[in-house]
């Protein structure tokens, strides 16, 4: 088979995927890009919206509340998928140990990621209750407080608390794809480390952290395009409160949206969220790259 | 009820019913979880619908308050598959009618029932003297206070300025008998917004003066103050900040504060043994005024129903609404939200078991206070929120907070 047959091949097998993609995310994509150079609204009345450039993107990047999101959706980001990175690895690391009821624990470990999002912040937000809260009973019986707390009602717990509830949602993902990882270390190699004098911190620096890099990468990156888009825990457990606290690049492509019927500015808004997001995305690929290359 | 008021019941439905049988019709209706009338009420005034229009069925949906109003403009894009009939707040009809999301209906009712509803019901559906809908809650909130704590604490009457609140507040923290005496729905959300004008109308403050911001001082100030006030000096439940208005109910019928701001639905539920520990030792009255400026407060919560734009059903539509907003409908159900009709507030149905409610609404709907009917409201108001919410955290102060507000207003688009 010749070069030029094979590459049509590719181009034929690959082609009804392109057409798919292109019908259910490219022109949805350049649609919204085009919605945000105009002020086109949300109406029941005929209304041809107008080109206006970079018009909405310059009062966005010029909000100070919108600027204030994005730090807060970073500061989400970063902590939420470090925290599910790090726990998901460590739960990982004690689910291929061989003990007692390990597949149990496997299996109820994955509990949390199979409830949907909704129902999980409603749970935590009932947790959290300043009148009723388990929070705030158990944190009393312990002693580690003197008065039942409102944890979503002041802003320097408010997010963090957030988080919480959205890293126990999270990390079994992390940690199944750990897991995975993890049993295809061969068995041989940690042994030969062990023998050579390799402590446990040293085995798992040098050889299984490494091991397991790539698919971790995937995860994360997964996790971290999920997270930086963050809103439906947010608005069903703080609406955004107190005082802005909580409220999201997303929350505020939302509100543009649906609140306050800017169509054009609400794709503005999207678009940047999308921009930081792929950004990210490429960070993790350039990290991810000088590692398998050993950089 | 006199047969002569039967009988004009019956004529003014029959006026606003504009035909008389609809086939085979499945009309979608939206409604909120929360406040006014439950849920159960909506579903046996919708059977009695039914049972009266054979052939017209009605799917009812329920949400909570802080989903309506995306719900509706949401569904506005769906065609014939959207809502027949939506329950609105009075905040929105300048922004629904601006951008045609509502079906006009002047012309549906017909004139003599002008005088026969309250004016702050009308305020509800009207918006450039059109009626986008028919008002259904005349709703408000009123103070409600837990006589038993305040005998304990020397009072034998309940306060008659919002400094009285105050002072009595202070007198039941003093003696221990509750931590926190008044509870409020003061979470970032329009519940805060509601209190907040309230206060503003007892101060005689105002939100907007010739399309300018005017509430950075003045009443609107002023009200913010006293919210602080409450607060800094513990009399305030800090939860508050936290709290909607189911949060207020419960505490308040825990016996855990003297003072609550509430809706009408509270009266019926703190009076019910069942939902309530205090049932019997509440006390309910219009939200008192300022010294030297008010009688007494209020701020204008109704709220009506209209005809989305893209109803295909729109006669049928309004046969429901004309149903669920009639006299005799809402004398029925009149425990947890009162009528719109003025008549209906001398029918023994209406008054009796709730005459202390029915003298505070006598009061209240006579002072209700608007916010802004501006069609920027959604966006006004969540302005207003977040800055308000900024000082009642002691994040920043009160001239501060309404101070960027204001800037923040003017940046609108």
């Amino acid at each position: 088979m010749s070069a030029l047959t094979r590459t049509k091949e590719k181009w034929v097998l690959l082609a009804p995927a392109i057409i798919v993609l292109s019908l259910i995310s490219l022109a949805p994509f350049l649609q919204t890009v085009w919605a945000s150079f105009t002020d086109a609204e949300i109406t029941a009345l005929e209304r041809n919206s107008t080109w206006i450039g970079f018009e909405n993107y310059a009062y966005a990047l010029t909000d100070p509340d919108f600027i204030a999101a994005l730090g807060r959706t970073i500061y989400f980001t970063v902590v939420s998928v470090g925290l599910e990175g790090v726990l998901g690895i460590a739960v990982a690391l004690l689910l291929n140990q061989k003990l007692r009821g390990r597949l149990f624990l496997r299996v109820i470990i994955i509990l949390p990621w199979a409830v949907p999002t909704i129902v999980n912040a409603v749970a935590w937000r009932l947790i959290y209750h300043p009148d009723y809260g388990a929070l705030n009973s158990l944190l009393l019986q312990l002693g580690l407080i003197d008065e039942y707390t409102s944890w979503l009602g002041d802003p320097d717990w408010a997010l963090n608390m957030v988080i919480l509830a959205d890293v126990w949602k999270n990390f079994p993902l992390v940690a199944y794809i750990a897991l995975a990882a993890l049993q295809t270390i061969p068995s041989d190699l940690l042994k030969a480390a062990s023998i050579e004098g390799a402590g446990a911190w040293k085995r798992f620096r040098s050889i299984t952290l490494p091991w397991i890099i790539g698919p971790m990468m995937v995860v994360l990156i997964l996790r971290t395009i999920e997270a930086f888009r963050v809103f439906d825990i947010i608005y069903v457990m703080t609406r955004g409160g107190p005082a802005d606290g909580t409220k999201t690049a997303s929350f505020y492509v939302y509100q543009e949206y649906f609140s306050y019927l800017r169509s054009g500015s609400g794709a503005s808004y999207a678009v940047l969220v999308a921009g930081i997001s792929a950004v990210l995305i490429l960070a993790y690929y350039a990290g991810m790259r000088r590692s398998s290359q050993g950089v | 009820m006199t047969l002569s008021k039967i009988l004009t019941a019956a004529a003014s439905v029959s006026a606003l019913l504009s035909s008389a049988a609809y086939a085979d019709t499945t009309l979608n209706a939206l409604f909120m979880s929360q406040a006014a009338y439950s849920e159960d009420n909506i579903k046996d005034m919708t059977a009695s619908f039914e049972a009266a229009n054979p052939g017209t069925k009605v799917a009812l949906e329920f949400v909570p308050y802080e989903a309506l109003h995306d719900k509706i403009i949401a569904a506005a894009g769906a065609g014939d598959d959207g809502y027949d009939v939506v329950l609105f707040d009075v905040i929105w009809p300048a922004e629904f009618a601006e951008r045609g999301f509502l079906t006009d209906v002047t012309d549906r009712i017909p004139s003599d029932l002008n005088n026969q509803i309250f004016d702050g019901a009308w305020t509800t559906v009207g918006y450039d003297d059109r009626h986008f809908g028919m008002p259904w809650i005349l709703d408000t909130k009123y103070l409600f206070y837990n006589k038993e704590i305040l005998a304990k604490a020397g009072f034998d009457t309940p306060p008659a300025t919002w400094d009285d609140v105050l002072t009595q507040s202070r007198a039941v923290k003093d003696k221990g008998l509750v931590e926190y005496p008044l509870v409020w729905s003061w979470s970032q959300s329009e519940a805060m917004i509601c209190d907040f004008t309230t206060l503003t109308a007892a101060n005689n403050g105002t939100f907007f003066v010739d399309g300018e911001p005017s509430f950075e001082t003045g009443g609107a100030k002023a009200a913010l103050d006293y919210m602080q006030t409450s607060l800094h000096d513990g009399l305030t439940n800090p939860a508050s900040l936290e709290y909607i208005e189911e949060d207020v109910r419960r505490v308040f019928s825990s016996g855990d504060a003297a003072f609550a701001m509430n809706w009408t639905y509270m009266n019926a539920l703190v009076n019910d043994p069942a939902e309530s520990q205090v049932a019997g030792k509440i006390g309910v009255m219009a939200a008192p005024g300022v010294s030297g400026i008010s009688e007494a407060s209020a701020v204008n919560g109704s709220m009506g129903l209209g005809i989305p734009s893209n109803s295909p059903h729109a006669d049928e539509a309004w046969a429901y609404i004309s149903h669920l907003t009639q006299r005799p409908v809402q004398e029925e159900y009149a425990t947890l939200s009162l009528p719109i009709w003025k008549q209906s507030y001398e029918e023994a149905a209406v008054t009796d078991g709730q005459e202390e409610l029915v003298a505070a609404a006598d009061k209240s709907i006579a002072v209700m206070f608007p916010r802004p009917l501006v069609a920027s409201y959604t966006e006004v108001s969540s302005i207003l929120q977040k800055n308000i919410h900024s000082a009642l955290l002691g994040q920043t102060s009160s001239e501060e907070a309404l101070a960027a507000a204001a800037k923040r207003v003017a940046r609108i688009r």
